[in-house]
């Protein structure tokens, strides 16, 4: 996937929970938000990105990277 | 004329407490309020009538109705009297009958003769009443002045009206102006010079006549007749049935001869349109017969080989074949699905079954991803339910409406003729929308503020109005206390009073004076019931979710919500746009909304289907296109759905599509999307299956069967054929089963059943234990979360910015006679009023260009260009262009970007930063376009493939 945009989405999450959940909780928010919405390819890529420097993440959205939990072994 | 079914009483129901009288001997009970009419035919009589309908006021023209009353002088109007307690009514004597047949015979003398050459037949009123009353003869012969020679106006591709005869009753008009609410015809001229005309006596085709057939239907004699009825004769059997296009969901009687519909006439019991139609749901059927249907599988190894006919079994073992093996090679992930907001929920149900269960993935999503995803994503959070929150009918009931985003005279037209009948009763309008909608200003109706915002700016509007709302002390305390999250509301109330909100610093932003927003804020929230009801203008933005959430934090706040006449009212789209998303099309959500990591609910399904469903989400659509680009996807089954045409972005998303190794595509036509696949499964039109449609109000209504599919199977058929090539069984042999099991699953729909969907007519859901007949207002007592939860609603910029290079935005909408990506509008008579895509630019932009009306004018984006012919017009303000994308050598997607809402991918097709020139040549992409669809339709003419026509 293009890193580049997955870098804007997660970003524009952050956009969205820094005002709505506080900056405080919303590294929380956002990893929650990943989660449950992502597809674990993605997922893994933000987390490859965030090890990498994360070039571009937000600061909620780094912070938020470093939460994530990477996705188990999937079904052959 | 009126639908075979139908038993007219002639004048409209009313609601009132109860007035006993006596007709002809009888004791009859009705409401106060009844006309005489009515309560005999009521009681089972039956008084001659031809200008009273129930679906008008009486208008007490005809006559013919008369009766006598003990105590009154005369022979009053049956239409037009009331009830009254202790009235003594005889509705046949001698005198009467008399009277009658004397005013029939003054009919008959200026009407045609011989009814059988008219197509109305027997049904014609008039010569049902003669009939009835035994006038065989005119005393008054055929010589004198009459209206026999009257030119007919055929004009109108599905009606024509014949003056010689109309019999000037009014219903036409009438029904134009109280049911579509148009006002286009109007009666001309005194006397025997009276007649009906169109506008200024322009015919019907070139008149403000929006085609809707409110007058056809209300016509009792042939004057006004569907050239269908002309062609096909009397119907044999009629047949309930639910429109298949706008999410309005209309009911209709279809009338019905040798498996052709000879006429659409809606339903007047029908609760989601209460006996009214559009253009495109009472005329645009033709589709499903059209020549362009696809009625052969096909498959084919490469998108540049020729399309090879095959029969269905080695279709769905081609395309199993093909998917397994992609699986094989790259991963059970790497392939997956879309479910279609055209198709039923059980098809809908079937398809995200055959992609969790068959396939083992959650790569499902539906076309709700690129219009209302963030619908249900804003009012899950807020409200606790992925859907509006109200009935059609509460509209009756509203006092302020709130319409944002959303163009119901156009996209959900029978709906907009409710609103407007509402607006004429009283109800005050405010419009949010950077164009001036018909709403705005039409016949009788005018809004009492316009907010017109700039694109891009919903969210800076909604909280300036908030801001409002806070800091004047309109906030309805006692609602909020009682029924939501203290401690969320307390924080949205505090950043709504922030002054960077107020109107006065948003203006800047939005565009709209702050003096217009104090003014439309206080009326909203302090002027009875209020509503709000919006469509895509809200959705298609990257704040689109941000947006939903903060028109419910505003309904919440002024108490608009859990009665008659408020609510949260998204327009959706698509027929059953609700239902796809009910039946659990989402890659993350189960049917009824269910996260995939609630273990239990995941056990349920687990045991039902005998899998292990996959707990983790799937891709969304523009996940699917951009991991097909990256070489992770491989594989897609489409059903009724044509990203190629309605994503955004179109180079991004054909050049997805062709990396695919095996796309199978299930439609009627070979749509642009089947342009790149492998595999063709030839689709069913609404007419050719039995299932069930949900429309936006939640009302779940039964699609029936009126023909056998043209390709021998219904599209569910054909899931169940490609899941059992799987290896999966399915072994349903009716939908109900489907349905059936779908109430097993789910907790909204436990009490639906086909049975009772036929008994009820319709059903809103929650239907369960607790609400056994369904559910037409949310969020009572409590909200589905239990405390309503309000949420912080920042505005942010669109990172689509106007600059030097792009300085217009270039926004989206629809049109009237035109429907989404126009595979089925584009081929009937409707594109005799829309055909082809325009761009709207303001007088002031196209003179800075040199642009006239009609120009060709290139349309740039930093997506792509396209060229379209330009309709210079100030329905949209300075800086905003608008187009359409119902055609798609249009390629109004070609420059749409992939900016998206930020909770669900959600395409801001409403943004777009373009420049306009005037050129001579189509773009470079529409030349590719023409080129490679002519070559595709080479493949698909190549011997062994096979079309309808």
């Amino acid at each position: 996937m293009n890193i580049q945009n997955l870098v804007n989405m997660a970003n524009d999450m952050s956009n969205f929970f820094n005002s709505a959940a506080g900056e405080a909780d919303a590294p929380r928010e956002i990893a929650s938000f990943i989660t449950r919405h992502w597809d674990p390819r993605m997922r893994s890529q933000l987390i490859e990105h965030g090890k990498s420097g994360g070039e571009g993440l937000y600061p909620a959205t780094a912070a938020a990277v470093k939460l994530l939990v990477p996705p188990g072994p999937r079904p052959a | 004329m009126q639908s075979l079914n139908l038993h007219d009483h002639g004048t409209p129901a009313t609601v009132g407490a109860s007035v006993t009288l006596d007709i002809d001997g009888a004791q009859v009970t009705v409401p106060a309020g009844t006309s005489v009419m009515r309560a005999a035919t009521l009681a089972g009589g039956a008084i001659p009538k031809l200008c009273a309908t129930d679906s008008l006021a009486a208008f007490g023209s005809c006559r013919l109705c008369l009766v006598e009353i003990e105590g009154q002088r005369g022979f009053p109007a049956s239409c037009t009297t009331l009830v009254s307690p202790g009235m003594k009514v005889r509705t046949e004597s001698e005198k009467l009958t008399s009277l009658r047949k004397g005013v029939v015979e003054l009919y008959l003398s200026d009407h045609p003769e011989d009814c059988k050459e008219c197509a109305a037949g027997t049904r014609c009123e008039l010569h049902q009443v003669a009939q009835d009353l035994g006038v065989t003869e005119v005393r008054y012969g055929r010589d004198g002045a009459n209206h026999q020679h009257s030119k007919v106006d055929e004009s109108n591709p599905y009606f024509n009206f014949d003056p010689s005869a109309c019999i000037v009753c009014s219903r036409c008009v009438r029904a134009c102006g109280e049911v579509q609410g148009t006002f286009a015809l109007t009666i001309d001229g005194r006397g025997f010079a009276s007649r009906v005309v169109a506008s200024q006596d322009e015919g019907f085709m070139d008149s403000e006549c929006v085609s809707c057939g409110a007058c056809v239907e209300s016509c009792p004699t042939g004057a006004l007749t569907e050239k269908s009825l002309m062609t096909l004769g009397q119907p044999e059997k009629v047949v309930t049935t639910t429109c298949a296009y706008c999410g309005v969901g209309c009911s209709f009687e279809a009338e019905v001869k040798d498996q052709q519909v000879v006429r659409m006439v809606p339903s007047r019991d029908g609760k989601a349109n209460r006996g009214h139609a559009c253009v495109k749901g009472r005329f645009a059927y033709g589709y499903a017969t059209h020549a362009d249907r696809i009625t052969k599988p096909m498959i084919r190894s490469k998108i540049t080989d020729p399309w090879r006919e095959v029969s269905w079994d080695e279709a769905f073992k081609y395309a199993a074949s093909e998917f397994r093996r992609i699986q094989a090679q790259y991963g059970r992930q790497s392939v997956g699905g879309i479910t279609s907001s055209r198709c039923t929920n059980e098809e809908a149900f079937l398809v995200q079954k055959l992609v969790r269960a068959a396939l083992g993935t959650n790569n499902v999503d539906t076309c709700a991803r690129v219009c209302h995803s963030p619908t249900g994503y804003g009012l899950k959070h807020t409200l606790g339910e992925s859907s509006g929150t109200q009935a059609f009918d509460s509209v009756m009931k509203t006092d302020v409406m709130l319409v944002i985003g959303a163009n119901p005279t156009e996209g959900h037209p029978v709906f907009g003729s409710r609103m407007k009948r509402r607006l004429r009763e009283g109800a005050k309008l405010i419009v949010a929308d950077p164009r001036e909608i018909d709403l705005v200003r039409s016949p009788h109706v005018q809004a009492d503020y316009h907010l017109q915002l700039r694109p891009g700016t919903n969210v800076a509007l909604i909280n300036s109005i908030a801001h409002v709302v806070v800091t004047e002390g309109l906030v309805n305390e006692a609602f909020v206390a009682e029924r939501c999250e203290p401690g969320p509301f307390q924080r949205w109330r505090e950043f709504c009073a922030l002054e960077k909100n107020s109107p006065e610093a948003m203006q800047a932003v939005t565009g709209v004076p702050a003096a217009l927003v104090r003014g439309a804020a206080r009326l909203y929230a302090t002027g009875g019931n209020g509503a709000i009801y919006y469509g895509l203008g809200v959705t298609e933005h990257s704040q689109g979710s941000t947006m939903v959430l903060g028109i419910a934090n505003l309904a919440m706040a002024t108490g608009n919500i859990g009665r008659e006449g408020v609510g949260v009212n998204p327009l959706r789209g698509q027929n059953n746009v609700q239902g796809a998303c009910d039946m659990g099309s989402f890659p993350h959500e189960l049917a009824g909304y269910r996260h995939l990591s609630d273990s239990v609910t995941r056990e349920l399904f687990n045991g039902t289907w005998g899998v292990t469903i996959d707990s983790e989400p799937g891709l969304r659509i523009p996940n699917m296109l951009e991991a097909a680009l990256d070489g992770s996807f491989k594989a897609m089954y489409v059903q009724g759905e044509d990203p190629a045409q309605s994503d955004p972005n179109t180079q991004h998303v054909t050049a997805a599509l062709s990396s695919l190794e095996c796309l199978v595509v299930q439609d009627l036509f070979l749509n642009e999307t089947a342009k790149y696949a492998h595999v063709f499964f030839p689709g069913s039109s609404f007419l050719e299956k039995d299932g069930t449609f949900t429309n936006a109000e939640r009302r779940i209504s039964r699609v029936r069967k009126i023909m056998e599919p043209l390709a021998g199977l219904a599209d569910w058929e054909a899931t169940v054929g490609f899941a059992k090539a799987l290896g999966y069984d399915m072994p349903y042999t009716h939908p109900s089963q489907i349905m059936d099991e779908i109430a097993h699953l789910t907790p909204a729909f436990t009490g639906v059943s086909y049975e009772k969907l036929d008994r009820l007519g319709s059903i809103q859901w929650p239907c369960n234990e607790a609400a056994p007949e369904g559910t037409p207002t949310m969020h009572v007592d409590e909200f589905v979360r239990g405390k309503g939860r309000f949420y912080v609603t920042e505005y942010v910029p669109t990172r689509e910015r106007v600059n030097m290079r792009f300085p217009l935005i270039l926004t989206t909408g629809r049109i009237l006679s035109q429907y989404n990506v126009g595979a089925q509008t584009r081929r009937t008579a409707n594109v005799e009023w829309y055909d082809e895509d325009r761009v709207e630019i303001h007088p002031h932009d196209a003179e800075e260009r040199g642009v006239v009306d009609g120009d060709w004018i290139g349309v740039i984006s930093r997506a792509g260009e396209t060229v379209l012919r330009a309709a210079v017009t100030d329905r949209v303000q300075p800086g905003v262009v608008y187009t359409t994308f119902h055609f798609p050598e249009s390629g109004a997607n070609v420059i749409t970007t992939d900016n998206s809402d930020w909770a669900t991918n959600c395409p801001e097709y409403k943004v777009t930063a373009v420049q306009v020139v005037k050129v001579a040549q189509p773009s470079a992409w529409q030349k590719r376009f023409r080129q490679q669809n002519e070559q595709q339709l080479e493949l698909l003419r190549a011997p062994g493939s096979h079309t309808a026509g």
